[in-house]
Order: C-alpha cells, then sequence, then structure tokens
C-alpha cells in the first residue's frame, strides 16, 4: 500500500469518528437516510398507476382518511404516493444539479487561483459577475430560453449555483500555491496539470466536500422555487411542481393544507438536514471557518 | 472608490449584452415570438420583419444605444414594458421595504442576543429556529400562511384578505383606503420578514461571536465596565457594519422571495408582472425585467460597497 492512500485511509477514519460524535450532523444523516430509501423504494413499492390520471380512484381534494391518509389531489391522486415520487425527482435533480455546479465551482475556482495572469483575472471576472447578479431572475431568462423539462431544469441551477464554491475555492487555491511544496514541485518540473491535480485537487478536497452538502440544500430550495414558477417539468410531480399544482388549482383558498403542507415539510427537512450534516462536516475539516 | 463604479457599470454593460444575446439564441420564429397574442396590421409586422433581418450587430447597435426604449412593447399586455414597469415598482417598493426594515431590526437583535453568549440557552433556539426558517421555501410559508390566517384552518377563523393589495372599489388617497392596503400588506410581509429576519440573524450572530476575540473587548472589560455597556458600547457598533453591508448585499436573495411571495399574494408589483411575463413567455417584458433586477442589485452592491468604505477606515487604502 502506498504511503499516500494510507494516509488518506487514516484521515477517512479521523472524519467518520469526529462525524460520530456530532449530534446535528448525526440527525441530519438520519433524516437524509429515511428520505433516500423512500426515493429508492418508490418504484418498487408505488406501482406508476398511481400517478396516472385517468385511474385515480378518489375524490377531489378529499381531506385525509384511512383509504387515503395525506388526503387527495385535484384529480383524485393519493397525496402519500405523489409525495414518495417526488422525493425521488426532487432528490435526483437536486444532486445531478450539484454535480454539474460543484464540477464547474471547483474547476474555476482552482483554475482561477493556480494561474495568476489575465487568463485567471478573467476567470475571477466571470465568477464576480455570476455572484452578483440575482439568482433568480437570471435563472428564469435561462430556463425560459431552454424550455421546461427536468434536464433543463438541472442544467439552469447547475450554471447559475457554481459561483459561491468557485470563491471559496480559489482562496483555498491562493493559501495553497504558496506552500513550499508547490514551489519543490515546481522546482522539479512539474506542469501546471499536475501542480493542480496531484497537489492542489487533494488540499482542497475535504472543503469540496463540506461545500457540496451545503451547496446541495440551496440547489433544492432552487429547484422547489423554479418547479413552481412553473419552469420545470410539468408531469413530473416533484415537491415544487406539487405545490405549483396546488397552488393553480385553487387548493389554497379551498383551504385544502393537506396538499400544501407536507411538499413543504419534506423540503424543510432535506434542506435542513443537508445544511447540519454540512455545517458538521465543515467544523470537522475546517474548524476556523465555522461558528 | 472611482475603482469600484467602474466595475459596477462593467458589471451592468454584461448584463445588457448577455441580455441581448440570450433572447437571440431562442428557437423558432422570432416574429412570433415578438407578437404572440397580439393584433398587428400588415405594416407592423413588415416594420418588425424588418428590424428582425437586420445584421445581428446593427440590431445589437440599436438595442445598446437604448436598452428602455419607450416604444418596446409587452406581448401579452400590448403596452410599453418600461411603463408597465414604472407601474408596478411602487407597490414592490412599499412590500420589500417594509418587510427589509422591520426583519433587520427583528434579525439585528436576536443575533445579538443569540451571539454575545454562543452556546447559551437562547442561542441554541434561536440558532434552531433560524435554520428552520432558512430552509424553507419562502413561497410556501406564504401559503401557509393565507391557508391559516386568510381561509381559516384548525379552528383559526379567516381574517386577513386572500390577495391584492387594496379591497376593489376603495380610495387608496383616503386615510382608510392606507388602512385597508395595511390590512392587505400584513399577511405578504410577515412571511418576507420571517424568511429574511433568519439570514440577518445568522449573520449578526456570526459578526458579533467575531467582534468578541478582538482584543479591544478585553481592554473594556478590564477597564471594569459592565457586560451591557461592553456589548453595547464597543461591541455591537462594529460587529453592526459588516451585517448592515450585508443586508445590502442580500438585495439579490431579497429579489428571490419577492416574486414568488407576490405571485401568492397576488400582490400587484414587479414579482407578480414576472410570474406574468412567464405565463406567455412575455420575452420583451422578461427581458426589461431581468435588466430591472440586475440594475437594482448592482447598484444595492455598489451602495454597500462605499458603505464600507466610508464607515470602516480600514478598508480604505
Amino acid at each position: 500500500m502506498s504511503v499516500a492512500s494510507q494516509r488518506r485511509r487514516m484521515a477517512f477514519a479521523r472524519f467518520s469518528t469526529g462525524f460520530r460524535h456530532d449530534r446535528a450532523g448525526m440527525a441530519g444523516l438520519a433524516i437524509l437516510a429515511v428520505f433516500v430509501a423512500t426515493a429508492i423504494l418508490a418504484p418498487i413499492l408505488i406501482p406508476e398507476s398511481a400517478l396516472d390520471l385517468t385511474k385515480a380512484t378518489g375524490g377531489r381534494l378529499e381531506s385525509p382518511s384511512w383509504s387515503y391518509p395525506l388526503g387527495t389531489d385535484e384529480s383524485g391522486r393519493s397525496m402519500l404516493l405523489l409525495l414518495a415520487w417526488g422525493t425521488r425527482i426532487s432528490l435526483t435533480v437536486g444532486l445531478a444539479a450539484t454535480v454539474i455546479s460543484v464540477v464547474i465551482g471547483t474547476l474555476f475556482g482552482i483554475t482561477a487561483g493556480h494561474f495568476r495572469g489575465l487568463g485567471g483575472h478573467a476567470l475571477v471576472g466571470v465568477t464576480d459577475w455570476f455572484l452578483v447578479i440575482p439568482f433568480l431572475p437570471l435563472a428564469i431568462v435561462l430556463a425560459t430560453v431552454l424550455g421546461p423539462s427536468t434536464m433543463n431544469l438541472i442544467i439552469v441551477i447547475g450554471i447559475t449555483s457554481w459561483a459561491g464554491t468557485a470563491r471559496l475555492i480559489r482562496a483555498q487555491t491562493l493559501s495553497i500555491e504558496g506552500r513550499p511544496y508547490l514551489e519543490r514541485s515546481r522546482a522539479l518540473g512539474a506542469g501546471n496539470w499536475h501542480q493542480m491535480t496531484r497537489h492542489v485537487l487533494p488540499n482542497v478536497f475535504p472543503l469540496v466536500l463540506a461545500n457540496t452538502t451545503l451547496t446541495v440544500a440551496i440547489v433544492i430550495l432552487s429547484e422547489t422555487t423554479l418547479s413552481f414558477l412553473g419552469l420545470g417539468d410539468p408531469l413530473a410531480p416533484s415537491w415544487g411542481s406539487l405545490l405549483d399544482r396546488a397552488f393553480s388549482s385553487g387548493a389554497v383558498s379551498s383551504g385544502a393544507w393537506w396538499y400544501v403542507l407536507p411538499p413543504g415539510i419534506c423540503v424543510v427537512l432535506v434542506v435542513l438536514a443537508f445544511t447540519l450534516v454540512g455545517r458538521a462536516t465543515e467544523r470537522i475539516v475546517d474548524p476556523g471557518r465555522a461558528s | 472608490m472611482a475603482s469600484r463604479v467602474l466595475r459596477a457599470v462593467i458589471t451592468l454593460a454584461f448584463v445588457v449584452v448577455f441580455n441581448f444575446f440570450l433572447f437571440r439564441m431562442l428557437p423558432g420564429d422570432p416574429i412570433g415570438l415578438y407578437t404572440r397574442g397580439r393584433n398587428q396590421d400588415a405594416e407592423q409586422l413588415l416594420e418588425l420583419r424588418r428590424a428582425l433581418n437586420k445584421p445581428l450587430l446593427e440590431q445589437f447597435l440599436t438595442y445598446i444605444r437604448n436598452p428602455f426604449d419607450a416604444t418596446i412593447d409587452s406581448t401579452r399586455f400590448s403596452r410599453p414594458v418600461w411603463e408597465m414597469i414604472g407601474e408596478r415598482m411602487w407597490p414592490t417598493i412599499l412590500l420589500l421595504g417594509t418587510a427589509i426594515v422591520v426583519a433587520s431590526f427583528i434579525g439585528i437583535w436576536i443575533g445579538i442576543r443569540a451571539g454575545w453568549k454562543p452556546g447559551g440557552r437562547f442561542d441554541r433556539m434561536s440558532t434552531g429556529a433560524t435554520l428552520m426558517l432558512y430552509s424553507m421555501p419562502e413561497f410556501w410559508l406564504g401559503m401557509m400562511l393565507l391557508i391559516v390566517f386568510s381561509v381559516g384552518a384548525f379552528g383559526i377563523p379567516g381574517f386577513f384578505p386572500v390577495g391584492g393589495m387594496s379591497t376593489p372599489g376603495v380610495d387608496t388617497s383616503t386615510p382608510l383606503g392606507w388602512l385597508n392596503v395595511l390590512w392587505h400588506l400584513v399577511l405578504p410581509c410577515t412571511t418576507l420578514i420571517l424568511i429574511y429576519l433568519a439570514d440577518y440573524a445568522l449573520v449578526m450572530r456570526a459578526s458579533l461571536i467575531d467582534e468578541r476575540k478582538q482584543e479591544y473587548l478585553t481592554l473594556a472589560r478590564a477597564k471594569g465596565l459592565r457586560d451591557a455597556v461592553v456589548r453595547k458600547r464597543h461591541a455591537v457598533p462594529n460587529a453592526l457594519l459588516p451585517t448592515i453591508t450585508l443586508i445590502f448585499l442580500s438585495l439579490g436573495f431579497v429579489v428571490t422571495g419577492a416574486i414568488t411571495v407576490e405571485t401568492v399574494f397576488s400582490w400587484p408589483g414587479l414579482g407578480l408582472l414576472t410570474y406574468e411575463a412567464l405565463r406567455g413567455p412575455d420575452i420583451p417584458l422578461l427581458q426589461a425585467i431581468f435588466l430591472m433586477f440586475s440594475i437594482a442589485v448592482i447598484v444595492a452592491n455598489l451602495i454597500a460597497e462605499l458603505l464600507y468604505v466610508v464607515f470602516d477606515p480600514r478598508v480604505r487604502s
């Protein structure tokens, strides 16, 4: 076993011991486990016909009962089953958009921190632009241009939410670039690619990890907001589009709280859980920054 | 200071360029997009076709000469877009202005109490509550408040109106009319206050915790000052600066809340206008709204930076 992989394994063991002692982080992890299990099991336990408008068995906006524990929507489908499928879609969009956002952010951050010349300045300029421009108006115009679909929603959220990550990673890269071992590798003739992937990336990685969990939280909120505005796939019952339909079908004015309350609680729980896990990770990998 | 203003101008220039080219990338028939749902006579159509057939660079130069062109019409409302934005701006300013002022007072108060004794009872409770509010989609909170306090649920009678800015037929220029507007303002404003104060409280708390490590506080205590005096006279004024700056910097986040909450409460401001423009989609109107929001946020950012320079001599160099 090489020295590096042994060291990495020890670092991971230290991290998981630290995490196990963080009560808030463990609580977040437990909530996430429940939601992930729901998302994976939804298609196995619930037949897709439960989502079919023509096969709906309940009445319009029925309040909770034994056969419909969370009531029904405006076309008579069980809210509980819709919510379970919604978990799958919301989590998928959330994770996929996070991957895009974190990859772009890390790439921009490391590159902008490594190259100090004109190119680096240009990258910082682009990052600053995305930081300043208000997120929702920008996402709205992008989503309008691309058209409503789940894939486009993922792309839009991914390319509007990476700037914060890029700024964080750039700052960390700058502090790593000043360390002696990078100077040593430069003196030995290491190229830019080698320096960035072999020396900078492993060092910023723990921070990327903590940042990723916090990004998922923001991204899921963004997904809910954009779907609520009708910018997602109108047929996929994500939590946001459930709230959109509740709003446009008049569930609010008829007082159908069972249509509105559950999707929102799911969003709050998942966002809170990712935030708790992210803060716990930050406390362990970067004790100076966390408060 | 001049360099900061220059940077804001460059950011704005990029918004204008982006705004122009993004909508030129739309697939399909541009004339259809710009005239959807409107009656056009042959002459107007010909003129539009001629304008859209010009080279892209020439179109761009025409656009950049006057992005606030008064003759650009909304495709859905058949009215000049900038005239509509001018009308819809005031309700948004009323709603957001009230919400931001109230939320910053409450948020800063919570942040001070929590940050002065981090880990204490108040801190644990308020941090829990603020994290919860922070995780909420603001429009969902609005919908729940609407169900409970306007429609009436869980045994609470509905008292507040379901939406709008005033009851139709009420003259809003009389004192009774103001009360009517105030009555309509309560629920949307409460929603936004709850969401914003969470953000402000977290920032104020973190800022005060940072300040507590400073040596001048040790000196103030060594002088024998009471804890409350150390807090009020020494720690809080210094911790306020980053918080107030962040209140200005968070306008981008504030705008998000405005769009969805105005939609839920049919508050006739820019946010509801955005939602209406989306239903079309009404491209000229969306373009103008995007430009408008970007300008507002860029200016707020500039104000935040300038405030910092004025009040904090350390960054003046």
